[in-house]
């Protein structure tokens, strides 16, 4: 199945785009999504900080599984002030 | 029979200053009349203004435009908590301190242009670092508390103190074209540990200083907590960005409101809240 994949803050920077479409297996866990991109790419592998994972802009645990055409966004904390 | 005028003259001191804190003045009707005329918020809402007291956490991206926005306002009293002097690097986004007030602490510089803008308003300087011994004591007066510090050890702290002790708080943090912020109501709507849990580790998230940011996206957000601290005040809690979290591209001019919650296992606000309020307890006891 496929979901949006939005990515806030550094994380668009580290990946190099701000939303892509990611194929994942059925029953995938948002959590089992972070891991795939992980892999994807390589510049979010040394995040491991808790990030704010939203699906359809409600607020969701790592756990929570996806279904088609969920929108998940990842958002970092920020820091400056 | 000396001790009679005395007594009369404490009276009218005392009525004089309840007048003083309930009535508007003239001078004060034309200054904030453009708010005034807003239905929500009315002469009512600016009393309330005036009564109420803000501690502004950092004189700096973000603390400047909300302390700014909050002075011009009308509120009461406003502290402003910062251990930093003016550098050279900050005026393209501190908009309280001017190339003059460079090497001066921050505090006096953004107290001096605060009272400039509105004598009304009493501003009070902390020209110390928030810490886990001072935040309870510095808290204890206000009412509500704008965080505008510019790292996430004292974010948490901000966070975890305001908590405990039951005050309200906007949050909020930026970096390049990038903003976010929501507000704390404690024991009613979701904290900034419920969302996030913990700080990352030490260099894993570029500051600003690091990273760099667009004053004016500082001057956005600090707006946008200034209103929170408005609204909280003039008593439209109902109305507030509680259990959500604002985030703002800059870049794209996207607004963004996700659906945040409690966590009950939140270090802050759920089941080790106790704890945390006792250590708290003590240090504010010593």
């Amino acid at each position: 199945m496929k979901v949006k994949v939005k990515f806030f803050a550094f994380l668009r920077e580290r990946v190099g785009t701000g939303e892509i479409t990611k194929e994942i297996n059925e029953g995938s866990t948002v959590a089992d999504l972070w891991a795939t991109l992980k892999k994807d790419y390589p510049k979010l592998a040394p995040v491991e900080m808790r990030l704010l994972y939203a699906v359809n802009r409600n607020y969701v645990n790592p756990d929570y599984a996806l279904k088609e055409s969920d929108e998940v966004v990842f958002v970092p904390p920020v820091s400056g002030g | 029979m000396r001790v009679k005028p005395l007594l009369i003259n404490e009276k009218r001191f005392f009525f004089g200053f309840f007048l003083m804190s309930t009535r508007l003045t003239p001078e004060q009707i034309e200054r904030y009349s453009r708010q005034i005329m807003i239905p929500d918020l009315g002469g009512k809402g600016q009393i309330r203004l005036r009564q109420g007291k803000v501690l502004v956490v950092g004189a700096g991206g973000l603390g400047c435009p909300a302390a700014f926005y909050l002075a011009a306002a009308g509120i009461g009293a406003l502290g402003l908590v910062d251990s930093d002097r003016v550098e050279l690097s900050n005026l393209q986004r501190q908009i309280l301190h001017s190339t003059l007030d460079i090497g001066r602490e921050k505090v006096d510089s953004a107290k001096e242009k605060l009272n400039q803008l509105n004598p009304d308003v009493e501003v009070r300087a902390y020209p110390v670092r928030l810490s886990a011994d001072n935040a309870p004591e510095l808290f204890a007066s206000y009412d509500f508390i704008v965080d505008g510090s510019d790292n996430f050890a004292t974010k948490f702290l901000v966070n975890d103190a305001a908590v405990d002790l039951g005050k309200p708080f906007s949050h909020a943090g930026i970096v390049r074209f990038q903003g976010q912020t929501m507000t704390v109501i404690p024991g009613k709507s979701a904290c900034y540990r419920c969302v996030f849990q913990e700080p990352p580790q030490p260099g894993e998230i570029l500051n600003c200083q690091q990273a760099g940011i667009l004053g004016a996206i500082a001057g956005t957000i600090g707006s946008i907590q200034a209103t929170e601290a408005i609204k909280y005040l003039a008593g439209m809690e109902e109305d507030l960005l509680v259990d959500r979290m604002l985030t703002y591209d800059a870049k794209t001019i996207k607004f963004r409101i996700i659906e945040v919650r409690r966590n009950p296992q939140c270090g802050a606000c759920g089941d080790k809240a106790e704890r945390r309020s006792h250590e708290f307890r003590q240090r504010t006891e010593v």
